[in-house]
């Protein structure tokens, strides 16, 4: 059986809310009970059927045909099975994750990931900002899982990062990794302003550095850590280039001593 | 009807052995060299639960491909009565052992297991305070700061409740050279076998042991049925034409590998034969009341 499939048919009118469609939430519905599933976000009624032509198939994997930057929450909650999208989506996609994977064939707005708890999130463009962060007044953000971000992320991706693996092949905002809790943050690009702003723990690699690093992230010297080696055997299954930046001679920045000061951040270097 | 295999005679009896619990680790260094180190330091006295608390060996090399962080390093196994004992045991030999040898990182060996024992989990607190935990896929490791970089160490390894101790084989023969050239081969073979270590010294334990004693508070004593200078004088196990006895004992993770061990030691044994090897070769047993597993030499001769 093919996949259950959503072509988009136009560009949406409003900002659209998907978090209900997932392999999950969708596993006992007709195509017509898919149809009519409300995803408006504003007054304006708008159903699944309205924006897509839903085509059924085996419910373990959906596809969306086309994205739209209004498409908010795409796999949002996703527990299991595969949610693709070819083309471009809204914020929080993949928020709360805690399993299965969420494709996005191109760029994804704020908050993709956000909280992600489990599974696999890849971007192959850009993420906006805070990707993998907490909404506003939530104390974790990412708590486990992986993003792989094939292009750049905007500021603050990783905020309040508590376990997990965040990728990003390209560049980051500013803040990069800001209040991390634990877990580890790769950027293969150069870094904005100030990584690991007021972080408490965790590991952030900066492969091609930052424009401008903390006063507060102390030089510890160059090492070849075997904890680097354990990190490159895992990344290497995502990205062999993000890999290949956790081996070799690293040097530990400690830090935020404006905080906790038990983080690190790792650039390239003898 | 006696039973023969490459002229050695076979007695027709069999091992009597134990259910233990079990783990197994990787212990990695920069060196081949400094991973054995660490390997060896760590399993040294401990030969027979009697008296050392565990029994431990080195179970194979591994290439650096083999191992979770890319060099070389060496899997022991380390073997117990008790939960608790193996516990105590893991933690002392690792924290003294494996943390303190230059280079060392340390993972569990066993990837299954119905419960877990601590390992960086217990050490960690060496770090006194700079510790970091790190948790990559479904594995968790510790980081503690030491004076040449960092030990990473997992946090916890699997326990098998199935493992077995006690396998054996009695190898007698015509002089002490031949005795012992038949049990190193017999030694020699059996350390391919995977999952199976040999404790004693060499592999080898040359004061095999009975159950209890005369005296009072010893619970294990010389095995004098197979102590050929008393054969005159009790009612002994050997003939005259056997003038020295040696015991390999086996711990295995599993009763096959225990099983697997003493037929690749009996296949040596009978390869080398009775002109420069064992003349005969037993087992020990308690009578087939104490331990659950029995292994008959008949069934596992070449």
């Amino acid at each position: 059986m093919s996949r259950l499939t959503f072509r988009l048919l136009g560009s949406p009118p409003q900002r659209v809310d998907l978090s209900g469609l997932t392999p999950e939430a969708l596993k006992d519905k007709s195509v017509a009970e898919i149809a009519s599933l409300p995803i408006h976000t504003t007054r304006a009624a708008l159903s699944v059927g309205d924006l897509f032509d839903v085509k059924d198939g085996d419910g373990d994997e959906i596809v969306f045909e086309g994205g739209a930057e209004r498409l908010d929450r795409v796999g949002a909650g996703l527990s299991q099975g595969a949610v693709r999208v070819v083309g471009e989506v809204g914020v929080e996609a993949g928020r709360g994750m805690t399993g299965g994977s969420l494709f996005i064939e191109g760029a994804a707005g704020a908050y993709a990931g956000s909280g992600l708890r489990g599974g696999v999130l890849r971007i192959t463009g850009d993420a906006g900002e805070r990707v993998g962060g907490p909404r506003a007044g939530e104390t974790e953000g990412m708590n486990g899982g992986l993003i792989h971000v094939g292009g750049s992320a905007g500021a603050r991706a990783g905020d309040r990062m508590r376990r997990g693996f965040l990728l990003i092949e390209g560049a980051a905002g500013d803040y990069a990794g800001s209040r991390m809790i634990a877990g580890t943050i790769a950027i293969g690009g150069k870094a904005g302003a100030l990584p690991g702003y007021l972080m408490n723990r965790g590991t952030l690699l900066l492969a091609s550095g930052a424009e401008r690093m903390s006063p507060t992230f102390l030089d510890c010297g160059a090492f070849e850590l075997v904890a680097a080696r354990l990190i490159a055997a895992h990344v290497d299954k995502i990205s062999a280039r993000l890999g290949a930046a956790f081996r070799g001679p690293l040097r530990r920045y400690a830090g935020d001593l404006a905080a906790l000061g038990k983080g690190e951040i790792f650039t390239k270097g003898e | 009807m006696s039973l023969s295999a490459g002229g050695v005679a076979i007695d027709d009896t069999f091992a009597e052995a134990f259910d233990m619990r079990a783990t197994a680790l990787v212990i990695t260094a920069d060196s081949a060299k400094w991973a054995m180190q660490a390997a060896t330091t760590m399993t040294g006295f401990a030969t027979s639960v009697i008296a050392c608390g565990c029994e431990a060996g080195i179970d194979c090399e591994l290439r650096p491909e083999q191992t979770p962080d890319g060099r070389p390093g060496v899997r022991v196994l380390l073997f117990a009565v008790s939960t608790a004992e193996l516990q105590r045991q893991l933690t002392n030999r690792v924290g003294q052992c494996v943390l303190t040898s230059p280079g060392s990182a340390c993972y569990a060996g066993l990837h299954e297991g119905e419960d877990k024992l601590k390992l960086g989990a217990a050490i960690r607190y060496f770090g006194d305070g700079w510790q970091i935990a790190k948790k990559i896929g479904e594995r968790r490791y510790w980081r503690l700061p030491v004076m040449d970089g960092e030990f990473v160490c997992e946090s916890v390894t699997p326990m098998t409740k199935r493992a077995v101790g006690g396998g054996n084989l009695l190898i007698m023969g015509a002089t002490p050279e031949n005795t012992l050239r038949a049990t190193e081969a017999a030694v020699q073979a059996m350390r391919a076998v995977p999952d199976a270590i040999m404790p004693f010294p060499g592999g080898i334990v040359r004061s095999g042991s009975k159950v209890g004693s005369k005296y009072k508070g010893a619970v294990a004593s010389t095995n004098h049925l197979y102590c050929p200078t008393l054969k005159g004088a009790v009612d002994s196990a050997i003939g005259p034409e056997i003038v020295s006895v040696l015991e390999i004992v086996i711990d295995g993770l599993t009763s096959a590998a225990v099983a697997e061990a003493m037929r690749a030691g009996l296949k040596a044994i009978a390869e080398l034969g009775p002109e420069r090897g064992a003349l005969r070769v037993g087992a020990g047993n308690y009578g087939g009341k104490l331990g659950k597993h029995h292994y008959r030499l008949k069934e596992l001769m070449p």
